[in-house]
């Protein structure tokens, strides 16, 4: 099978207002998404032939994607819902991808929108994620605790420290800062971080990300198609997805994650390695999820991750800029969809805050993540 | 706030095994006996990994025997709950949840009981202790 690296393009982005959205719904705020994702890309509702969703956090049931394609009066020839967690809009543009190469769609649209910052008026219960059962009668109710138990072993076995996590959280939020759709707004020092309380120690209350409503969308087509459209097309280049457990009772290693055989797919399909990364949108629920993952994506040896953090080395104008955006730390949580808009944006050059822009940016890696540790999809994107 | 819904008004599950799964119905039983078992693959000798399903994860046949374990472990990693997710943990925090590797080889959530929560440590020495409720029986841990 022949290599389809920059054959796809993202020609469309969108992300809607984040934070507290008392005024949205779960539907609504997908709505708001498709508007404007299409509005980028100089589309009508009827062009779209390919949608694809994320199943909806609060209300998940049968094809959520036929739900809000008809909402918006698209009639697609393929539709799907995604159920990879964090891993899911990566997963979504991976799937874009393989309708169109498989000839099924030409132009996908994939929207995610999630409503955890305020509650949501749409019925529904809350998605289970599997294994409760076996882990809710000990008192293990959450992904905080999941990602703990994982900083606990990173801690054991290469020295790390809360105070070194704490640079992820204060890097992060100094980007969070220079985007006017940042939630968290106020310059955090590594005092501050290491003063917030414990949630579930190891982790503190910085470590954790937000609690958000929000979303985020992309259209992908073809790169031939794609230089007909009003912005700058942004390539994809390398794809790859790697689930290595499921329950934390059957994960041989807490400390490398799906992460490590999902990039190194993407970097061979794209035929780059980590140096040619002008910057990295690492999914980033928890610091130490995006220590793990800088770590696995090759930027740094393991065990390394505590020192490649420091010194401004992750920041804008540092060696690789990470989650130039802020994050779900500290810009907002909408499970990643923001961190693959923000690479297509930096990619464009001329839409992002120019203080958090970073320069000559040709390709970058964005990374999702998800479930018990265990979910994850890496995605290369670059100039066409 | 209620053992049924949050304060958003959302449902919350209750806090109980599913003594009903197919799979793990001899797994509770045993427990009441005060006997933790595992499920071993009578075709290639391994024991299965929790939960408990119904073909061995490494060979996938369905030709298993719910074993006696010894009931002793390590921790492989553990957290302290500052926060109570549920009500029924309000007032209890900080608690202890850990990874306790069996000897045998398999793996469980559990919790490190009398211990203060600092003095856990990975690699710790661990052995079962029984915690009956009125349904059910929860196999905990203690350092050994």
């Amino acid at each position: 099978m022949s290599n389809i690296s920059g054959h796809y393009a993202v020609v469309g982005v969108a992300e809607t207002k984040v934070g507290k959205r008392p005024d949205a719904s779960t539907h609504s705020l997908h709505l708001e998404c498709i508007k404007a994702c299409l509005d980028d890309a100089g589309l009508e509702a009827s062009d779209i032939d390919g949608f694809i969703t994320n199943q909806p956090l609060n209300d998940a049931h049968r094809s959520y994607a036929v739900r809000m394609a008809n909402m918006a009066r698209m009639h697609p020839n393929y539709a799907t819902d995604l159920a990879l967690g964090g891993a899911t809009p990566i997963a979504m543009v991976q799937n874009a991808v393989m309708a169109i190469e498989a000839g099924m769609a030409k132009t996908v649209l994939c929207v995610h929108a999630r409503k955890r910052g305020t509650p949501d008026p749409t019925p529904g219960n809350p998605i289970r994620h599997g294994d409760e059962h076996w882990e809710e009668p000990w008192g293990h109710f959450s992904a905080v605790a999941n990602h703990a138990f994982a900083a606990q072993r990173h801690m054991y076995e290469f020295g790390t420290k809360s105070e070194d996590l704490a640079h992820v959280a204060v890097a992060t939020r100094k980007h969070a800062c220079m985007n006017n759709n940042a939630t968290m707004r106020k310059p955090m020092t590594i005092a501050d971080h290491q003063a917030s309380r414990f949630i579930c120690e190891p982790l503190r209350l910085f470590d954790c990300a937000l609690e958000s409503d929000g979303g985020g969308a992309v259209i992908v087509t073809s790169a031939e198609r794609a230089q007909d459209f009003p912005k700058k097309p942004v390539a994809i280049l390398g794809m790859g997805q790697h689930h290595p457990h499921f329950s934390l009772m059957d994960a041989p290693t807490l400390t490398t994650l799906g992460g490590k055989k999902s990039s190194e797919l993407a970097y061979k399909m794209a035929g780059l390695s980590p140096k040619d990364m002008d910057f990295a949108e690492i999914y980033d629920c928890f610091t130490i999820t995006t220590m793990i993952t800088l770590e696995d994506y090759g930027f740094c040896k393991k065990g390394e991750g505590k020192d490649f953090v420091k010194n401004g080395r992750i920041e804008v104008g540092g060696e690789l800029p990470v989650n130039t955006h802020g994050g779900l730390l500290s810009q907002a949580h909408i499970e990643g969809m923001l961190h693959v808009t923000e690479a297509v944006r930096q990619l464009r050059g001329n839409e992002v805050e120019p203080e958090r822009q970073v320069k000559d940016a040709k390709a970058g890696i964005v990374s999702g993540h998800g479930g018990s540790l265990c979910m994850h999809a890496s995605l290369i994107l670059g100039a066409l | 706030m209620s053992e049924t819904s949050d304060s958003r008004g959302r449902n919350i599950r209750k806090v109980r095994p599913f003594l009903e799964e197919l799979e793990a119905k001899p797994f509770w039983a045993k427990l009441r006996e005060h006997k933790l078992t595992a499920q071993r693959c009578n075709a290639c000798g391994k024991f299965f990994s929790f939960p408990p399903q119904g073909s061995c994860p490494n060979c996938l046949s369905t030709d298993y025997t719910w074993t006696q374990l010894s009931g002793k472990g390590k921790v492989y990693s553990f957290v302290n709950y500052h926060r109570a997710w549920h009500p029924s943990y309000e007032g209890k925090t900080p608690y202890n949840v850990s990874l306790v590797d069996l000897d045998e080889g398999p793996r469980l959530i559990s919790n490190v009981i009398d211990c203060p929560v600092d003095q856990v440590t990975i690699g710790m020495p661990v052995e079962v202790v029984y915690e009956d409720n009125e349904e059910y029986t929860l196999p905990k841990f203690r350092p050994a």
